[in-house]
């Protein structure tokens, strides 16, 4: 039994992969698809096509916005319908681009056979290009840019890189669907990524609740011969996925509180990640598509689905057999940090990695109780912080006393509400606390920042000192 | 199209809660109040009951007529206080005074704060110490254990060694009416929970394997009793009692193993748990081998419950990635 695993707090839920042997299925294309223009963190995308133009599979349709953003392709052949507002997952309105379907016609240069390609490009530059043009972003829920990961600032030294296979939230199976199905392109995905690196090591991370995977991709090592590239078995434990958790289970070293991985030699992608930043370099395919998960107990029809970005959801649910009639809730991504939808008309974006329905039984929240201070929450932190204490002064707006508590440190992985027996809904308070919080300290940097400016020596004009004199 | 129900994650919840934590409790204290009835018979099932009874209906009709909230009798912990409470007293306790005890225990220490998780010091303690201040007679006749022909009648062992160096033996001589297997097996007088510290032991260990409790706390006032005691004995043999002793008399087991480890009242963190139950350790020796009341571990724990608030300002957990 492997006893790789972070350091601090933790829980152990149920993992309910019970979607683990449904192969990927490819899923027809739907009537239409809504691209939206802020897919991935940082500035949203800009529109390159106008309503009406003719568009293929994998032909960008909007460059990025800022340095810390993505190109968007179209992930469909056909016509530019509308570029307008649409309401998102959640109902709030965002900019999608609408292209109605017509064919499956792919851009030329992209290479859409299965052939492994594993001679790897040698110029790093290039290869990181590639990954640029091609919209990559991390596909492990926080969509980061993956071209702004792999070029670390200046005096940052990159020393391994983490393949994240750990999907530790509970019924997902998408990343071990990949890893099964498309371990080499992940593999050699995984060298390309270590190559751009420096030729650091790589370490894949694997739960040891997937024995099948980490078998595979052992062999696939050992097979294609990549020096560097190791599989580390995890113990089963949430949060182990999350970036900083995953570094300390692996590096032991701890990532400071608001630092990035790079402070500690450390660059963590996804399996998905590493899949796409295959596709990108060896066969020209920008990111337009991804695997999900459509799970649920109470959904008859379990599926691991590639689909196009910017499906409906309610494209996808239909395809599947609909709406089960007991689901309560449907969520994009997995029940501990995924978001519930309002809207089923939303369209799937380049990270969404599930769909799960929950009846009223598994996700009803039971009256808050009173605090029995158990200490459960505390326990439970994989950030070592005091859920309890935060709540208390987060009901008091306390900002003072939550940023010296460290609320801004919270990583949102549910742990604290999960194990609190008394069911007080510890991480909506905190979470906004922390919303406050973060609002405050970058004020006070752009404070100190003005200050700074205000406190330079303004450049004298000449007409401006002649006037003073009078 | 049903409405979807929207709320923030996480969406799923673990089975524990408040009802599940404390049942493990109750569950916990069965085979201690199995070997009081073995012990002290049809009697002691009689006080229980009533101390149960009395502590569960106050929390009710309280919380119902007076607080104007929803009962909170549905969580167990006023039947945790019920059980502890009876375990606490002479088997011989009038019943009149159980229900003071319970009136003491849930109406003031508990209810007046607000209720479960508010409460500073121990329910079932302070009905303990309530009743000890106010009826020393009925709380200090300790009847000898039914059924047990040769058993040690009249004061516990504790009181039994206090009066004798009062009058001038050595704590050898009076110690030598006690072996440990009674000690531990229980056929002395004292309180109904103090029967038989194996039974407190075995609930011990189920709530650690549980989960429910960590067993800091419990540990940490074992080793300070016993070393202080080691200090003391080993300096003076004839004027105080040893380790083991003192580990195995009064009500050290119960309180260090049910009492100590309450939630409420005891400090969230690991070092300040260590140094809550190091304080009970050594206040409780010090209430034993000085105090005018032979026993003190219900003092000791009262009093460290006190400065809970105070150990849960100093110790804090490690936070990830800072120092």
């Amino acid at each position: 039994m492997s006893k790789h695993t972070f350091s601090i707090g933790g829980v152990h839920p149920h993992d309910n992969k019970i979607s683990r042997e449904c192969a990927i299925e490819q899923l027809p294309l739907p009537p239409s698809v809504y691209l939206q223009l802020s897919q991935h963190i940082g500035a949203p995308a800009k529109p390159i096509v106008a309503v009406g133009d003719k568009v293929k599979v994998g032909q960008p349709i909007a460059e990025p916005g800022g340095f810390v953003s993505a190109f968007i392709h179209s992930s469909v052949s056909g016509t530019v319908k509308s570029i307008a507002p649409r309401p998102d997952l959640a109902g709030n309105p965002q900019m999608c681009i609408e292209i109605a379907v017509e064919g499956d016609e792919w851009a030329d240069g992209i290479d859409t056979s299965d052939t492994l390609v594993t001679d790897l490009p040698e110029d790093n530059k290039a290869i990181i290009e590639k990954i640029r043009l091609a919209g990559v972003v991390g596909l492990g829920g926080a969509t980061f840019p993956t071209h702004v990961k792999l070029s670390p600032p200046p005096g940052s030294k990159c020393e391994m890189i983490i393949i994240n296979g750990c999907e530790c939230e509970p019924y997902l199976t998408s990343d071990f669907r990949v890893l099964l199905e498309k371990g080499e392109q992940v593999v050699v995905g995984a060298a390309i990524l270590s190559k751009v690196m420096g030729g650091v090591p790589c370490t894949i991370a694997i739960e040891v609740n997937k024995p099948e995977a980490i078998a595979h991709i052992n062999e696939v090592i050992a097979r294609l011969g990549y020096a560097g590239i190791s599989v580390m078995p995890m113990k089963m434990r949430y949060p182990q996925g999350s970036e900083k958790q995953l570094i300390d289970a692996v590096m032991h070293r701890q990532v400071g509180s608001g630092a990035l991985p790079i402070s500690v030699g450390a660059v963590v992608q996804n399996v998905g990640t590493a899949l796409a930043v295959y596709d990108a370099v060896q066969k020209n395919k920008p990111l337009i598509d991804n695997v999900l998960s459509v799970t649920g107990e109470c959904f008859p029809r379990q599926a691991n689905i590639r689909f196009r970005v910017g499906t409906p959801i309610s494209y996808i649910i239909d395809c599947l057999g609909g709406m089960p009639a007991d689901a309560v809730k449907v969520i994009s991504g997995g029940p501990m940090m995924g978001r519930a939808i309002s809207n089923l008309d939303a369209a799937t974006l380049k990270g969404t990695s599930a769909i799960l329905f929950l009846t009223e039984k598994q996700t009803r929240r039971a009256p808050e109780g009173n605090c029995i201070r158990c200490g459960k929450c505390a326990d439970a932190c994989p950030m070592g912080l005091e859920p309890f204490l935060l709540i208390r002064h987060a009901r008091l707006g306390n900002l003072e006393a939550l940023e010296q508590n460290a609320v801004q440190d919270c990583i949102e992985c549910g742990c604290c509400l999960y194990s609190c027996p008394a069911r007080i809904p510890l991480l909506d308070h905190i979470r906004q606390a922390k919303g406050a919080v973060l609002g405050a300290i970058r004020a006070r940097a752009a404070a100190a920042k003005a200050a700074a400016e205000a406190a330079k020596p303004a450049p004298v004009i000449p007409s401006a000192v002649e006037e003073s004199k009078k | 199209m049903s409405k979807l129900l929207v709320s923030p994650s996480p969406h799923i919840h673990s089975k524990d809660s408040t009802r599940s934590l404390m049942l493990d409790v109750v569950i916990a204290l069965i085979p201690a109040a199995i070997c009081s009835f073995v012990f002290y018979g049809w009697r002691e099932v009689l006080l229980m009951a009533v101390s149960v009874a009395s502590c569960v209906l106050l929390e009710w009709a309280v919380t119902r007529f007076m607080l104007k909230k929803p009962s909170t009798i549905g969580d167990f912990s006023a039947v945790i206080t019920g059980m502890l409470l009876a375990l606490n007293l002479p088997y011989t306790t009038p019943l009149w005074v159980v229900v003071t005890g319970a009136v003491v225990a849930i109406g003031v220490a508990k209810l007046t704060f607000g209720g479960i998780g508010q409460n500073i010091w121990n329910p079932a303690l302070v009905g303990r110490v309530f009743l000890l201040v106010s009826f020393p007679t009925y709380m200090t006749t300790w009847g000898a254990p039914a059924g047990v022909v040769d058993a040690v009648s009249g004061p516990t062992p504790l009181g039994a060694i206090q009066e004798g160096l009062l009058s001038g033996a050595s704590v050898q001589d009076l110690t030598a009416a006690y072996n440990y297997k009674d000690l531990l097996f229980a056929n002395l007088g004292g309180s109904a929970g103090e029967a038989c510290a194996l039974a407190l032991l075995a609930g011990f260990v189920y709530l650690c394997i549980r989960k429910v409790i960590k067993p800091w706390i419990t540990l940490s006032i074992f080793a300070t009793v016993a070393l202080t005691a080691l200090i003391f004995w080993g300096i003076n043999p004839d004027r105080f009692t040893g380790p083991l002793f003192n580990l195995l008399t009064g009500g050290l087991i119960l309180g260090a193993c049910f009492m100590a480890t309450d939630y409420v009242t005891s400090p969230m963190s690991l070092w300040g748990g260590v140094v809550f139950g190091v304080g009970i350790g050594f206040l409780t020796m010090m209430i034993r081998y000085f105090g005018s009341y032979p026993e003190g571990v219900s003092f000791a724990i009262l009093i460290m419950n006190s400065v809970v608030p105070l150990l849960n300002m100093w110790f804090h957990q490690k936070k990830f990635g800072r120092k």
